[in-house]
């Protein structure tokens, strides 16, 4: 991956295309201020994401990951975000025992309409990532 | 001997089955190793002793168009229930000879104890005790000290499904919270010493796969992930971070699924502590959902379902 400049973090987002993938588009719509840190990758349902995502995120150099489904009892789908949350949980307490810290990772429901709470995620999570600094240093881990 | 009741309990079952599947003796005598019995006069070569560590059960979801015998201890039953719970197995077609255990023996740490000396022969005595012969002489080791961790805190002794019970139905005498003692312990650390013991363990790892081959619940076998080109997860690459993936997955994929039967801590070469990680899951499923793996037939296995409102998961914030 390309080394960065400049004191931006690289924070991947996996969002459900139906409600958080609309709750941040309302979010540009409304041109509210978010952080540049993001990358979002559209997934069709938060139930698409599987932990390893996540895994494989953070190991190959990102420094924190954000997945964001629909409320639960309002998944396009009827149940994705169930499971979503099941699995999503359990990563969340495997992480620190493996040495990475939870609070790289996190995961939330915002609907199509809730630009605003979207734009407080985004924000929040990044100034966190920031607060604890970049997970990788550089250069490393090139085997 | 209760040997020889396990070759009574196979010779009644094989007229109506196609295999019966148990132990017999390796290449050497420190070794046993899975046999198949399809005739009568095979039953003789079949052994039942602490040696007997291997857990037989992985053969079953690839034979599952055959009625086949099996001959399990008690942590091996954890398994056929957890096939049973996924569907991976039909009861029917499975007969199944329970032998109560009262611990296995650990060959790496027996041949750690020895000095890796060549083995001339092996023998049991009534006080729990392993007697190894070598040519350097003799060296006596309770089993209890040569057991793998499993069986230190083991809860089932005593197969939990079975067709024919050979012998009587034994207890455990292990306290319950013993089981994830270790994973608790390992909590205590701080986050970068945790870190740290895991760049030193995996780091080690060779890449074998013989944990995932040998792990019963790996029912992807030859379509793995970890071997596939597209999706491609993990490359050739020599780095700590492939290592890292591919215990990661084998974890994930085993997430409220691993039966702790320590298949793959047995068959790691470079002696990874790799069902660790299984077990902290394990451990975590307990907690959220209290579902333990592989002991009662009719559950779903926490990953498979969901519940509309989650008690034990509350939102988290930032």
């Amino acid at each position: 991956m390309p080394e960065l400049t400049g004191k931006e973090l690289r924070v991947v987002g996996f969002l459900c295309n139906w409600c958080s993938y609309g709750g941040a588009d309302t979010a540009g719509v409304a041109r509210f201020k978010q952080p540049t840190d993001l990358r979002i990758i559209r997934v069709p349902c938060s139930g698409r994401v599987d932990p390893l995502f996540v895994v494989k995120a953070l190991l190959a150099g990102a420094d924190g990951v954000l997945v964001s489904g629909c409320h639960p009892r309002d998944c396009h789908y009827t149940d994705g975000n169930f499971y979503a949350r099941r699995r999503l949980e359990m990563l969340k307490r495997l992480l620190p025992f493996i040495g990475i810290d939870e609070r790289r990772f996190h995961y939330t429901w915002v609907s199509a309409s809730e630009g605003q709470k979207w734009q407080q995620v985004v924000t929040e999570f990044t100034n966190r990532l920031h607060q604890i600094g970049p997970l990788h240093a550089k250069k490393e881990n090139e085997g | 001997m209760s040997t020889e009741k396990v070759k009574e309990a196979i010779a009644k079952i094989l007229p109506d089955v196609e295999t019966v599947i148990c132990w017999q003796g390796g290449f050497d005598a420190v070794h046993a190793t899975p046999c198949f019995i399809t005739k009568p006069d095979e039953i003789d070569k079949v052994i039942w002793n602490p040696l007997c560590a291997q857990n037989l059960t992985s053969y079953l979801p690839s034979l599952n168009k055959k009625k086949v015998g099996i001959v399990v201890k008690g942590c091996d039953s954890r398994t056929i229930i957890q096939y049973l719970q996924e569907g991976l197995i039909d009861r029917e077609k499975v007969v199944i000879i329970g032998v109560p255990c009262t611990g296995v023996v650990s060959v790496k740490k027996v041949l750690k104890e020895i000095g890796h000396q060549p083995v001339a022969d092996v023998a049991f005595d009534n006080n729990g005790n392993i007697v190894v012969k070598t040519s350097k002489g003799e060296k006596t080791l309770a089993i209890a000290d040569a057991c793998p961790d499993k069986c230190a805190t083991c809860q089932y002794p005593t197969p939990l499904v079975y067709d024919h019970l050979v012998g009587d139905p034994i207890t455990s005498d292990k306290p319950k919270e013993s089981v994830y003692q270790d994973v608790r312990e390992f909590e205590a650390k701080t986050l970068e010493e945790r870190k740290a013991y895991w760049e030193k363990e995996l780091g080690r790892c060779i890449r074998c796969y013989a944990c995932r081959n040998a792990c019963p619940m790996c029912i992807c076998q030859d379509s793995c992930i970890a071997e596939t080109r597209e999706p491609h997860w993990i490359s050739q690459k020599l780095s700590l971070q492939e290592k890292f993936m591919f215990h990661m997955i084998h974890a994930l994929h085993l997430a409220g699924r691993c039966v702790e039967c320590g298949e793959c801590d047995r068959v790691c070469p470079m002696d990874i502590p790799v069902s660790k990680i299984k077990k902290k899951i394990n451990a975590e499923m307990k907690e959220l959902f209290n579902y333990e793996t592989g002991v009662n037939p009719d559950d779903r296995p926490p990953m498979f379902t969901f519940n509309v409102d989650e008690v034990k998961i509350k939102e988290h914030k930032i």
